[in-house]
């Protein structure tokens, strides 16, 4: 874009915001759903917009507004609807991907959007140079594990390739039928080569690529104004090949520093149309005096305790398996978190792509008691204190109250709670300095194996010590099979496994929590509380 | 004067390299890194991340490129945030605390000198009683009581100015209040008393025998003199105002230093933590060798001994 272009932009949308100056706390939401500009209330400020170095949810909400990728999700029933791409064929192995891009695709300034965009992107998340964090979600690319780690030198021989400017073929490793459903994560979104080029960002993380009178972006809004932690402003793009669909004229994102208390008071007092949480505390007070601004729906995460495998009392199955049947469920989630979130006898959510889990941890005190007695701790006696770690939030606090108390109710045994900042308890997770320590996963595409491979020997995430060749080898046998049936099937024994060995002790599955304005319409939820801007409409006068 | 100012300015070099030092290495002491999450990332993103940043170079490497770029006015990259350098960050952040502290500054002087006054011309009698009570309150209320009042006084009760951020003309007017009143206290109760003692010297009578008014003999012979507590006191608090205060930026979501410093420790963004704690360490010298200069010029007896 012309730099005159762009400051004459600038100039008819800082009208827009200039209306919006005079207004006391209480008018702007509405005096704003007049001008066509929707304003989100944003946890935090992200801290990139750069799609490769993206890692948080925070930054996923507003790269979606900015970005799209092959493929959509209806944000209806999350099902795969065309993106970029129009249309896609598999092969009969599903292995081989081909996506036939549209025609009139194209990026924020005009320039045509090309199947080798996808494949420029691609190269730059897997540099190993470039450090990228997320880089293993593209790992399921033939050959593309093996570039990232600096192995293979020549990008060629990895499995991704352009056919012509609007055919892209995709070589799997392995058959991912979530293949689909993952475009619409930021790391397989496409980037402006001349730009990154521009930047010389290919290799470097630091650049100023992503300020908004630099970024070239190719979803229904581009950013046109970011003062960091004040304001991201994302104004329709008239590039976008959908364009016609979109309904609100600029999109304002205000971040609030992960401050729940200061998010709420700003929407209670008219200054957003969204705010993305509420405190804990603030729920009741919504469900009972306006139910009708607050939205509650399941998502995909699992709250959960490990145990610690190398330690014991730990280091006995039956024993974790004793301490997670203790722990009441429902009664945390009735009556210390109260935010509608569903109790969690296992670790994958229901319904993940179609799977649920049949083996669950019942709640029994009874039965648990007896399993302890079976490994030598008639009704717990002789069990040395537990060594309870959870990082510092008060959510994790009352929780941790709790679950000591339900343990010692039903054993009797001496729970040490031990209250750490937030990057030390990464740590002592990490050099498995705990007895049992909380945790969560959030997933990041919707298939059962992104929540049980966090379990693998050796993986990152698995942080309890606990090893099973058997679960690898399911796991490993699930991901080679092209057969839904067959999969689903491993996952049951895979998970069942898991379970019965209780490396973990499941506590509940989370829900996402928004506020919401009747001005704003369109708005549905779903369990990746994936939002999609195109859909979202304004009505103002609506109260 | 000039070779007294040189000489603190030198002085100023072995203070900054101290607390490089100790920064440096005390901070690596705790544990957990800039890139330790929720969330593990495989072991070759790990390395190839402590590798970009440089990170996996012994210490006492890492401690002297630190230490050479920053001699050259290189800062680094910060760890968490990759489109900003440390210094961009800071003057970004600077900015923001900067003018939240003027207009707190401005405030607390208004307020402090103008009740300071009026309580040492009228001392004993209501007008001393009622402002310097009324600063006495200020003192008491720590900025997260006042704060939170301010916010359900005017905005909840009455819908008037803003509870929080930085965006619009009256989102700054409550952090800038709640900011200044506790220096307004400071100031009116330091600038009662100097001026009081003032009042009552020797040269204050023969103005006062000589017939002038009482207000040419506070502003012209008293009040320089009397100031001086002040000034002395101003050198501290205005490097703590324009620093912003971390409470007030966290109550109203405004996006300052003060905020920063907390973010970047508990971020383990070790650049990020040398930077702001260099920036604050000059700041701070800087001011109390400014206040130091002026306490000088307004007293003429201790210009002679500096010089």
């Amino acid at each position: 874009m012309k730099r005159r272009d762009f400051i004459a932009m600038g100039v008819a949308h800082t009208a827009g915001l200039l209306a919006l100056q005079g207004c006391m706390g209480r008018e702007i939401a509405a005096k704003a759903a007049e001008h066509n500009i929707l304003l989100f209330g944003n946890d935090t400020d992200p801290g990139t917009l750069d799609p490769h170095l993206c890692t948080t949810f925070t930054e996923h909400r507003v790269m979606t507004a900015l970005w799209e990728g092959l493929t959509s999700l209806d944000p209806a029933d999350l099902s795969v609807v065309p993106g970029v791409a129009e249309s896609w064929d598999i092969s009969e192995d599903g292995l081989t991907y081909t996506f036939h891009l549209r025609q009139d695709a194209r990026w924020s300034n005009g320039d045509p959007l090309t199947a080798n965009d996808f494949i420029y992107a691609w190269r730059r998340i897997l540099t190993p140079m470039l450090a990228a964090e997320y880089s293993y979600m593209l790992h399921v690319i033939r050959g593309a594990a093996e570039y990232n780690a600096g192995d293979v030198k020549d990008f060629s021989e990895v499995g991704a390739k352009a056919l012509d400017d609007h055919t892209l073929e995709v070589k799997l490793a392995w058959p991912a039928p979530y293949l689909l459903s993952m475009q619409n994560h930021f790391t397989w979104f496409p980037v402006h080569p001349p730009t990154i080029e521009r930047f010389d960002a290919m290799e470097h993380r630091d650049t100023k690529w992503t300020e908004p009178e630099n970024i070239v972006t190719n979803g229904p809004y581009r950013m046109v104004a970011w003062v960091p932690d004040v304001e991201i402003r994302a104004v329709r793009n008239t590039h976008y090949w959908n364009s016609e669909a979109v309904s609100i004229d600029e999109v304002d994102f205000l971040p609030y520093g992960g401050k729940m208390m200061t998010l709420e008071r700003s929407f209670r007092l008219g200054k957003l149309h969204l705010a993305v949480d509420l405190p804990i505390s603030k729920i009741q007070v919504y469900q009972r005096d306006y139910p009708e601004l607050l939205n509650i729906h399941d998502f995909l995460g699992c709250y959960f305790y490990r145990f610690n495998t190398t330690r014991p009392p730990f280091t006995d199955a039956r024993i974790r398996r004793a301490f997670a049947m203790a722990i009441d469920c429902e009664r945390i989630v009735k009556e210390v978190t109260r935010g509608g979130e569903r109790p969690a006898r296992n670790l994958v959510p229901p319904n993940t792509a179609g799977y649920t889990c049949k083996s669950t941890i019942p709640y029994d005190v009874e039965a648990a008691r007896q399993l302890l007695a079976d490994a030598g701790y008639p009704s717990g006696k002789g069990l040395p204190p537990i060594d309870l770690l959870y990082n510092t939030s008060e959510n994790h606090q009352l929780i941790a109250e709790s679950i000591q108390h339900m343990f010692q109710e039903a054993f009797g045994v001496r729970v040490v709670l031990r209250n750490q900042d937030a990057k030390v308890y990464f740590d002592s997770m990490k050099q498995l300095d705990y007895g049992m320590c909380r945790s969560a996963w959030i997933g990041d595409y919707l298939d059962p194996i992104n929540f049980l491979e966090c379990f693998e020997t050796g993986g990152g995430n698995n942080r309890t010590g606990w090893s099973s060749q058997r679960f690898d080898s399911l796991l490993s046998q699930a991901r080679l099979s092209p057969d839904t049936g067959e999969r689903d099937g491993l996952y049951q024994q895979a998970e069942g496994l898991l379970m019965s060995e209780a490396p973990i002790a499941p506590v509940y599955f989370y829900t996402q929590r928004l506020l919401k304005r009747p001005e704003v319409q369109g708005w549905k939820p779903n369990i990746q509380a994936h939002i999609d801007y195109k859909y979202l409409r304004l009505a103002p006068g609506k109260e | 004067m000039a070779r007294y100012v040189l000489r603190r300015l030198l002085t100023f070099i072995p203070v900054l390299f101290v607390i490089v030092t100790v920064v440096f290495f005390l901070i690596r002491l705790a544990p957990g890194g800039p890139f330790d999450t929720e969330r593990e990332f495989p072991q070759d993103v790990q390395r190839q991340l402590n590798e970009y940043y440089g990170q996996n170079l012994p210490l006492y490497q890492q401690y002297w490129n630190y230490l050479s770029s920053a001699v050259h006015g290189d800062l680094g990259r910060s760890l968490t945030q990759p489109r900003f350098t440390v210094t961009e960050w800071i003057a970004l952040r600077f900015r923001v605390s900067l003018e939240l502290g003027l207009y707190a500054l401005a405030l607390a002087l208004a307020i402090g000198l103008s009740a300071g006054m009026l309580a040492a011309l009228k001392p004993n009698t209501f007008w001393d009683y009622a402002p310097m009570s009324l600063a006495m309150v200020g003192i008491c209320l720590p900025t997260f009581v006042l704060g939170p009042i301010l916010v359900w006084l005017f905005p909840i009760q009455l819908g008037m100015l803003s509870e929080a951020g930085w965006r619009y003309p009256s989102d700054k007017v409550l952090p800038s209040i709640t900011l200044g009143v506790a220096f307004a206290a400071y100031i009116a109760r330091l600038s009662r008393g100097g001026l009081l003692e003032v009042l009552s010297q020797d040269f204050i009578r023969t103005a006062r025998a000589k017939g002038l008014g009482e207000t040419r003999i506070l502003l012209r012979h008293a009040l320089r003199g009397g100031l001086q507590p002040v000034v002395t006191y101003l050198g501290p608090a205005a490097a703590g105002l324009l620093t912003g205060s971390f409470v007030v930026e966290t109550i109203f979501n405004v996006p300052g230093l003060g905020r920063e410093f907390i973010k970047a420790a508990l971020d383990r963004d070790y650049t990020m933590i040398m930077g702001t704690v260099l920036f604050f360490a000059m700041l701070i010298l800087v001011f109390n060798l400014v206040v130091d200069i002026v306490v000088a010029w307004l007293d003429p007896r201790l210009r002679h001994s500096l010089q």
